[in-house]
């Protein structure tokens, strides 16, 4: 119990008995110091969802909350996501802001009718009288050994709906900064986190640690600098990317590799500006091909940059399936980093057949 | 049937909170598995939720720890399940689905406008009735008119409120202005009560750019900031949910108000309502749901909506405290959801209102209710049970109104309501940098270039572009 309520205090007093060196924190503990310091800051926060106070979160996202702010801030929730998530929307409304977590973003399908049509909407309908400053946020995309009904990338879903801004971190200074951003930010978020990121632990800077901290929203990074060809990604697949331009760096190519942290609003420019650089583009995603992520930014480059590309744009997704369970049938239905190094061969007119198995 | 009623008289003793404190009393026989309060949370809202997180641990101490309860030895008589001690019966017995006699009807005045003697509520002043009088009045004729605009294409599309002007008018004249109201889509004389303007209404409708919507919905979806009144919403059921999220917005401020949910008997079908039920008494949210039991669901009949004893028995079933009242009688629905309030407000607790009472007209305007209901039916609502008409011969038995008082405001109303007419259709639609705003906070980079890709266009092309569009 002492360990578990010392890591509730804000890191900021941890990092000062560090003599020197990044600290290194996980994405949980990252979002974990995000909602404590932002709950902390402004009373009208609070969190709500199924598991999230007594039982410290169903991913221990939410640990020592509950102690600090009690049951009127951190609310367990009876199992009802379309009633928790119009709830939160109806707080919302009247001014509080609510961090409305789901247990999975396949779950939140049960209450995507309050966050499109009340969440997402009310703000135009209603002609600037009802603003709606929720976040909505838990893990989303592939586990391990989850299943069709627990895998599922719903990024482009939501990022194809205006009036919500949809947010995809994936280093731990990503979770802190951007979740910190999203619950200040008058509008509604989606907020869609990794289960398998959550234990990962990344390296973060002084200043991402200090409570005031919070990053853009609209603005991708750029995790390596390359000039041959551009790979754009989101979440987990940023590290199969990295690991990717490693390889590919082995072999003469230096791929630049963005990492989009938004899907809505998308980083348009920067994207533009590498792809006029490198002249060349891949996406990576885990989410279904059609309709997806790299669709959108294929058509953004067309738009804008069209004249740039020296070779056509590849788009790594997952299959076109249901997630199978099965370990290897999940494995090949997920993009897997030598897909990600054939697609950037391929752009580089180093051929290469598409066909893993080929 | 015995026991729903016994435990939602435990939930009325269960929270006696005193005016602005919100310390909680010392435990009683009737609250022993509510009555632990930590007492280390102090003074604070946080306090108020010691209950429901004790309540919980507590089933474990409910018997050890109250004074009055005789201590557990005989395993035949009761057993603590989680969630409470229950009495044993060796008889068996199903709870009928439906009861032998339905839930009474809250009803103070007969069709003549005539109270019975023996009943006791609180009187009406001269002023509110005649207020309330007027706004039913009032309500009928834009009805009407807006009906007739539709008809003539005028407007895209109506929906009436004909035979539920009480339940409006009533019930909104028994709220204070703070409280908040989600309505679903038949309540504009609540609106009307609160003073939105007949041209506000024909703005709305007409999408003009005096509406304060900004044109950005169809017709009947109002809304009002200042008079607190949400802008209305198409999906069924979705208002219950957010009412219980307003209310807990309430509660945490500690606010003397509450938050009143309006619906139909078809939204009860829906999950949001179930939900909502569910999770106003779970966190004891400060929140009327009211329903409008108007009979019809489009063309779905209640008898092919529901097969329980309407909508007041679902109340319990969550641990609501219900009532069920003559939607049609303004004095019953004022009297009940006025002590609604009270105990919403005071007692920190979601309260049910059934009133039942007859859609007269169609659906909307995209509806033709001739196709699946007898026209006698129709018939017999409007002339022999019609609100407006009863609430009238109660008002003239006070001497408070007159024929020529009758003549006067329906003929007033009528012209107001032409000239509002025609002032919103002449007067210009909403401008084009009206299309961008308010999708965020502050329009993004993206909607911005499209926007002046927008403005080129125009400019290019000034045949194309409507001329009584503003750009």
């Amino acid at each position: 119990m002492a360990t578990a309520l010392n890591r509730t205090r804000p890191v900021v007093y941890a990092s000062r008995s560090y003599a020197s060196g990044p600290k290194q924190m996980t994405v949980r503990e990252a979002l974990n110091t995000a909602i404590d310091e932002e709950m902390s800051a402004d009373p009208k926060v609070f969190l709500m969802g199924e598991e999230v106070g007594e039982y410290q979160g169903a991913y221990k996202i939410s640990k020592g909350l509950l102690d600090k702010y009690g049951p009127g801030r951190v609310i367990d929730t009876p199992i009802t996501e379309a009633g928790f998530a119009g709830i939160g929307v109806g707080a919302a409304y009247h001014g509080l802001k609510p961090i409305i977590e789901f247990m999975t973003f396949n779950f939140s399908l049960q209450a995507i009718d309050h966050i499109i049509n009340s969440a997402a909407k009310s703000n135009y309908m209603s002609a600037g009288q009802i603003s709606v400053p929720i976040v909505f946020r838990g893990p989303n995309g592939a586990a391990a050994g989850v299943g069709a009904q627990h895998s599922q990338c719903f990024a482009a879903w939501y990022g194809a709906c205006p009036g919500l801004k949809v947010l995809v971190p994936y280093s731990s200074e990503d979770a802190r900064g951007l979740l910190k951003a999203a619950i200040r930010d008058p509008d509604p978020v989606v907020f869609l986190e990794n289960e398998l990121l959550y234990g990962q632990s990344f390296p973060v800077s002084e200043e991402a640690l200090d409570s005031s901290f919070s990053l853009p929203i609209g603005k991708a990074k750029i995790e390596r600098e390359g000039k041959d060809v551009t790979i754009v990604t989101y979440a987990r697949m940023v590290d199969y990317s990295l690991q990717a331009a490693e390889i590919l760096a082995k072999e003469g190519i230096s791929a630049e590799v963005i990492n989009l942290r938004s899907i809505r609003p998308l980083d348009r420019s920067a994207i533009n500006a590498s792809v006029r650089k490198t002249s060349r583009l891949v996406t990576v995603e885990e989410g279904f091909p059609q309709h997806g992520v790299g669709a959108e930014i294929c058509m953004s480059v067309i738009e804008e940059s069209f004249d740039s590309l020296d070779a056509p744009v590849e788009r790594i997704a997952g299959a076109d399936i249901p997630m199978p369970y099965a370990a290897n049938l999940e494995r090949m239905a997920l993009p897997q980093i030598d897909d990600i190094i054939r697609a950037a061969k391929r752009t580089c007119y180093r051929s290469a057949p598409k066909a893993a198995a080929a | 049937m015995a026991a729903w009623f016994t435990r939602s008289g435990n939930i009325a003793h269960h929270v006696k909170r005193n005016m602005g404190s919100f310390l909680r009393p010392a435990p009683t026989l009737s609250d022993s598995s509510w009555s632990r309060s930590p007492a280390c949370l102090g003074n604070s809202p946080a306090l108020l939720w010691a209950g429901r997180l004790e309540s919980t641990r507590a089933q474990k101490l409910v018997d050890s720890d109250s004074e009055n309860d005789a201590p557990l030895r005989d395993d035949d008589q009761a057993i603590d399940f989680p969630g409470g001690r229950v009495m044993l019966t060796s008889e068996m017995q199903f709870i009928p689905g439906y009861p032998q006699q339905r839930v009474h009807c809250y009803h103070l005045m007969n069709n003549d406008g005539q109270t019975n003697m023996c009943s006791s509520f609180e009187q009406v002043s001269k002023e509110v009735a005649v207020k309330m009088y007027s706004d039913m009045i009032t309500l009928q004729i834009m009805d009407t008119i807006f009906y007739e605009a539709q008809r003539q294409g005028r407007i895209s599309f109506y929906l009436t409120s004909v035979g539920e002007e009480a339940i409006n008018i009533a019930s909104a004249a028994a709220l204070s202005p703070d409280d908040i109201v989600m309505a679903q889509y038949r309540e504009p004389g609540v609106l009307l009560w609160r003073g939105f303007t007949l041209q506000e209404f024909a703005n709305q409708c007409f999408g003009n750019k005096a509406d304060c919507g900004k044109g950005r919905q169809m017709p009947i979806h109002y809304g009002s900031k200042k008079l607190n009144y949400f802008t209305v919403s198409s999906p069924l059921a979705t208002q219950l949910p957010q009412a219980v999220g307003a209310a807990y917005s309430l509660k945490m401020d500690n606010k003397d108000a509450c938050v009143v949910a309006y619906f139909g008997d078809g939204s009860t079908s829906e999950g949001d309502f179930h939900a909502s039920l569910n999770f106003a008494a779970v966190m004891e949210a400060p929140v009327i749901f009211l329903c409008r039991n108007n009979g019809w669901a489009i063309s779905t009949p209640t008898s092919e909506q529901f097969r329980s004893d309407g909508i007041v028995v679902k109340g319990p079933a969550y641990g609501i405290q219900s009532i069920r009242v003559d939607g049609n009688d303004a004095l019953a629905v004022h009297n009940a959801v006025r002590a609604a309030r009270q105990m919403a407000i005071h007692e920190q607790r979601p309260i049910l209102v059934e009133a039942l009472t007859y859609r007269v007209g169609h659906h909307s305007t995209s509806d033709d209710s001739t196709k699946y209901r007898p026209v006698d039916e129709v018939k017999h609502w409007e002339m022999g049970q019609n609100p407006v008409n009863r609430f009238r011969k109660w008002v003239e038995r006070n001497g408070w109104w007159s024929e020529e008082d009758e003549s006067q405001l329906r003929s007033s109303i009528r012209k107001q309501l032409l000239q509002a007419i025609q002032v919103a259709e002449k007067m210009e639609k909403p401008p084009l940098a009206d299309l961008f705003s308010d999708v965020y906070d502050v329009p993004p980079s993206i909607l911005f270039e499209q926007e002046q890709q927008l403005r080129e266009t125009i400019k290019r092309h000034p045949q194309d572009y409507p001329s009584d569009v503003p750009v």
